[in-house]
């Protein structure tokens, strides 16, 4: 097994009223086969041994389910690597000596709790305001009662991949959340379930995500190509269209 | 999900209701570039074409076509600034900067769009001050008389532009303001599709291609002009 010595630039930062700053650290003899934040959990070890605050940062499932590592590597949500979440990276994808920039996710939004954790429960009153289904929803329906065509099926799907890290956030340089709004509403949207309130569901979460102080999107796509479930800006289009009809509806109803 | 009382009021204050504005009057702009470049293009075609169509722009409607033009593109250029300043205002007040900055695909020319735009709009300024208020020049002189084949009195719009990219600085910042253009085309024509909704992965690479094609176009166009004037002396022996 081969090892990697590191320089790390980590972002900390007491709590949210605090102003924060660069601290750097020396990672040393870290296994190529550890993940990221592993090598950062052998960090920590050793800080601690130290009686220093070890380095606090978000994680859950470590198996690229979750979404909760908020955390950009060189200026990268979860890394230049593409479809994957922080645990998910390895440390062989980094040369010995190198020196890494690590950073919570950056947005007025998400305020910064401690420092590589954010508070992402804005995403959760977005969620509150339109993206669900006002249905008894009972045991599982047999996949086949309702019919969906496949291309609707499968393009719901592609939505619902969606964790809600917050990565498309946190690489917009205006810290747009309209990657993951478009997601949510587009996933249930597609299905003849969602559709019944798909207007209501769409003015209510691009009002609740204004509301939350996200930019505005600029169509960089930068979000689609950090997303670590490669969620396609296409959603981002439809939601668009149906803002626009959803709005011309209301207008005239 | 409550229903705001005014939805117009509420669809202007939103984040996509702002870029369907941005959006739609950028598309104006996007089609009166095609327009302005056809009647620039009369200038190859002689002295006497170009004067006659600056007559027939002028005296469009008896006079009032071309005010209902430039009232037009007047609503659009103060609602496309406005809502982009306003935007960008947002934008760059969302997120707090990164110690470590990257970016992975958005291109260069999207990320200066604000700046390729304000350069614009100063351009637009100057452009209307030097050729349609004429200000600070002799360009409503005896020398820029002349009598059109159909015998009408007329201003020699053709000695106008002629004598006007015959000093290089004008020539250099109209090449300067088309290069910008041509940077703040290349993002804003593709986003317009995105922005209507009318972007997908199958229509993309389409959208991509003629946008492209289409800022190729307008570019070359516009410079060609004040190269073949200035730099290839154009019209110059007709003085």
């Amino acid at each position: 097994m081969s090892f990697l010595n590191l320089t790390l630039k980590v972002w900390r930062q007491e709590n949210s009223t605090s102003s924060g700053r660069i601290e750097t650290y020396e990672a040393k003899e870290i296994p190529t086969s550890a993940s990221f934040l592993e090598m950062i959990d052998i960090v920590n070890e050793r800080l601690i041994k130290d009686g220093e605050e070890p380095i606090h940062f978000d994680h859950d499932c470590r198996e690229g389910i979750c979404g909760m590592c908020s955390m950009t590597i060189n200026g990268i949500p979860h890394s230049k690597e593409r479809g994957i979440t922080t645990c998910q990276l390895h440390m062989r994808k980094f040369k010995d000596g190198e020196t890494i920039w690590i950073e919570p996710f950056r947005a007025n939004a998400f305020p910064i709790i401690k420092d590589l954790v954010t508070d992402r429960t804005a995403f959760d009153r977005i969620i509150a305001s339109g993206g669900y289904i006002s249905v008894r929803t009972g045991s599982a329906p047999d996949a086949h009662a309702i019919p969906i065509p496949k291309a609707d099926a499968d393009a719901a799907f592609d939505a619902a991949a969606c964790i809600g890290c917050g990565a498309c956030v946190a690489a917009c340089k205006n810290a747009s959340a309209m990657l993951f709004v478009s997601a949510k509403a587009s996933h249930l949207n597609h299905l003849p379930q969602g559709a019944v309130e798909k207007d209501q569901r769409v003015l209510g979460m691009v009002r609740q995500m204004d509301a939350e102080g996200f930019g505005n999107c600029t169509n960089q796509y930068e979000c689609e190509a950090v997303c670590p479930k490669e969620i396609s800006a296409d959603h981002i289009a439809k939601l668009n269209r149906d803002y626009l009809a959803a709005s011309a509806r209301e207008a005239t109803s | 999900m409550s229903a705001p009382k005014n939805p117009l009021c509420s669809f202007v204050s939103s984040s996509i209701g702002r870029k369907l504005i941005v959006a739609i009057t950028g598309l104006a702009f996007v089609l009166f570039l095609a327009g302005h470049l056809t009647g620039n293009l009369l200038i190859f075609a002689g002295e006497d074409a170009f004067n006659e169509y600056a007559y027939f722009l002028h005296h469009f409607l008896h006079g009032a076509g071309v005010w209902v033009a430039r009232l037009g593109l007047l609503v659009c250029l103060v609602l496309h600034v406005w809502f982009t300043i306003l935007l960008t205002k947002e934008n760059k007040s969302a997120r707090p900067k990164y110690a470590h900055q990257a970016t992975v695909q958005a291109p260069k020319s999207s990320r200066i769009m604000i700046w390729s735009g304000l350069t614009i709009l100063a351009f637009i300024i100057y452009h209307i001050l030097h050729f349609t208020a004429r200000v600070g020049n002799d360009y409503n002189g005896d020398r820029y008389q002349t009598t059109l084949k159909t015998g009408e009195d007329a201003h020699n719009a053709w000695l106008m532009v002629i004598d006007g990219f015959s000093w290089w600085p004008a020539a250099l910042f109209y090449v300067i303001a088309m290069t910008l253009l041509c940077s703040h085309l290349s993002h804003g024509l593709a986003s317009i599709f995105q922005t209507l909704g009318l972007r997908t992965k199958k229509t993309a690479p389409l959208i991509n291609l003629t946008a492209k094609a289409y800022t190729l176009v307008i570019f070359l166009g516009f410079i060609s002009i004040p190269i073949a004037i200035y730099l290839f002396g154009f019209g110059c022996s007709c003085k």
